[in-house]
């Protein structure tokens, strides 16, 4: 491709209706508590990952509400399963196997 | 001969003190422009967070009152003094009333959605109102779209005519999260594999037994939760509504069709222009009537003989408004005795 001397910006938009929450439906059915969740970020407050990446716990369950698979995928491997944020959670989110069931999810999914 | 009280509004707060004053030995009268008694209460199906029928509430707050109680419906006040100890109001039908003291629970009116333009209000086949879903749950409706189908995606929208410096009111209505929340789990109620989503800004669930709600329409309804202002809406040739929001707690803009939208309509403030004038009453930059002292006075005016009660001070719950309509009542009662 002859280069233009710029390049098209991705789009970051989340389109809801193209997005496939079949991932989000497979590991509320592993994991009901996630429907408990209020965005506090107190998860991500205390999780040494997010610490040094731009990894959230927080921010990952809302991507996988809203279909956005890929960045979950990318995400959910910064974890250490060290299970503090599951500790800090007021709400009670079962997050250690919230996250496992992520993982197992994309397994059977496979979306690798 | 005991002495007599004039209220203004037959809406809870009107009704409540009436039924107090009563019991405290005054003699009262009822002045109603509409052709009802009950207000608000009229048009609402079930009330958060008990979600207890609005009729029953009604109910109550009728057998409450005392048959020598005049209710004087369809009738709008002309004139209205304060003559030394006494007050003195004419209605249009020419009749007079005078009174010692004078109770003013006019209510509050509902945001006209028409003025949020860009929201579609009357411009797009499938934009409703919070209160227009509130008379479809009330005549036992079914929620259907502008097409007769069952809806599947159902958005509700919040602080629609509230915190918008645009159109005027700034303040936040108080009542239209927990409505939203209440109206997004009787929607699941009624159509189960609907998927309802708040757009909100903030959650405002202070009130006892509200963050429980909130919990409910997550955890058992799966009511999805997305922080971020409604921006733009524009009608798909379906009949569909297309939304753009940036969910703010991702930080990403998003769009999705919505097959129905609910307007959470704000509180703004009643016609009291009358009342401002005659009486010398005082409003804020809200618009509302303003008591004469936040902390001590908040159901006194500053005029002598005139009091307040219920949402025509601000917006506030039929809770509330209860609670104020029997301090009004008491505090009636203590000026009356000196
Ligand atoms: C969409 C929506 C849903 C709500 N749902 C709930 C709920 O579920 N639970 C809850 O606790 N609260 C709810 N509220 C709040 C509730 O409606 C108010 O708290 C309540 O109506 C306040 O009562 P009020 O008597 O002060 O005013 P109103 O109910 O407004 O009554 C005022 C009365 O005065 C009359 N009036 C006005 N001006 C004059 C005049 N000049 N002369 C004579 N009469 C006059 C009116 O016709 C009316 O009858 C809701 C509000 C909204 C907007
Ligand atoms: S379990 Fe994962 S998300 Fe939780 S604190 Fe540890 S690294 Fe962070
Ligand atoms: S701490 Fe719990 S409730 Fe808060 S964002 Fe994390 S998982 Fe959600
Ligand atoms: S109660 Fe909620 S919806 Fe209503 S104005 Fe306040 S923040 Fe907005």
């Amino acid at each position: 491709m002859p280069d233009f001397g710029y390049k098209i910006s991705k789009d970051r938009q989340i389109n809801f209706d193209e997005n496939s929450k079949n991932l989000f439906a497979e590991v509320a059915m592993r994991e009901p508590s996630v429907y408990r969740c209020i965005s506090c970020g107190t998860c991500a407050a205390t999780c040494s990952a997010a610490q040094f990446t731009s990894y959230s716990l927080r921010k990952m369950i809302l991507l996988l509400k809203r279909g956005e698979d890929k960045e979950v995928i990318t995400s959910v491997s910064r974890c250490m399963l060290c299970g503090k944020c599951q500790l800090a959670c007021p709400m009670g989110v079962n997050t250690r196997n919230l996250i496992l069931s992520i993982q197992n999810a994309i397994k059977k999914l496979s979306h690798v | 001969m005991s002495k007599k009280v004039l209220i203004i509004g037959a809406g809870v707060a009107g009704l409540e003190a009436s039924g107090v004053l009563s019991k405290l030995g005054y003699n009262v009268t009822i002045v109603e422009e509409s052709d009802r008694i009950g207000g608000k209460l009229n048009r609402w199906s079930h009330l958060f967070p008990s979600r207890r029928p609005a009729s029953e509430v009604l109910e109550h707050l009728q057998l409450n009152l005392d048959p020598n109680t005049v209710i004087i419906t369809n009738s709008k006040i002309t004139d209205i003094a304060v003559k030394d100890t006494s007050i003195e109001a004419s209605l249009n039908t020419g009749k007079h009333i005078d009174a010692d003291a004078v109770l003013i629970s006019t209510g509050f009116e509902l945001f006209d959605a028409k003025k949020k333009e860009e929201y579609g209000y009357q411009i797009y086949e499938n934009v409703i109102t919070s209160a227009d879903l509130e008379k479809i749950f009330k005549e036992g409706k079914e929620l259907t779209t502008s097409k007769g189908k069952a809806p599947k995606r159902i958005g509700i929208i919040h602080c629609v005519g509230s915190r918008d410096e645009k159109v005027g009111n700034t303040y936040c209505s108080k009542v239209c999260c927990v409505t939203g929340v209440k109206q997004a789990i009787e929607i699941k109620e009624h159509l189960s594999s609907c998927e309802v989503f708040n757009f909100y800004m903030d959650l405002r669930m202070y009130d006892r037994h509200f963050e429980d709600l909130y919990q409910e329409a997550q955890v058992k309804h799966h009511v999805q939760f997305i922080r971020g202002r409604l921006s733009e809406a524009f009608e798909n040739p379906d009949g569909t509504v297309m939304v753009k929001v940036e969910d703010t707690l991702l930080g990403k803009p998003m769009k999705m069709n919505l097959d129905l939208v609910v307007l959470l309509v704000g509180m703004t403030a009643g016609n009291n222009s009358l009342f401002k004038k005659q009486l010398r009453l005082e409003t804020g930059t809200d618009k509302f009537l303003v008591p004469a002292d936040e902390h001590f006075k908040s159901v006194s005016s500053k005029q002598k003989g005139v009091f307040f009660a219920g949402a025509c001070t601000g917006p506030k719950t039929i809770e509330n408004t209860i609670t104020e309509a029997r301090a009004a009542a008491l505090e009636i009662a203590g000026y009356l005795k000196n």
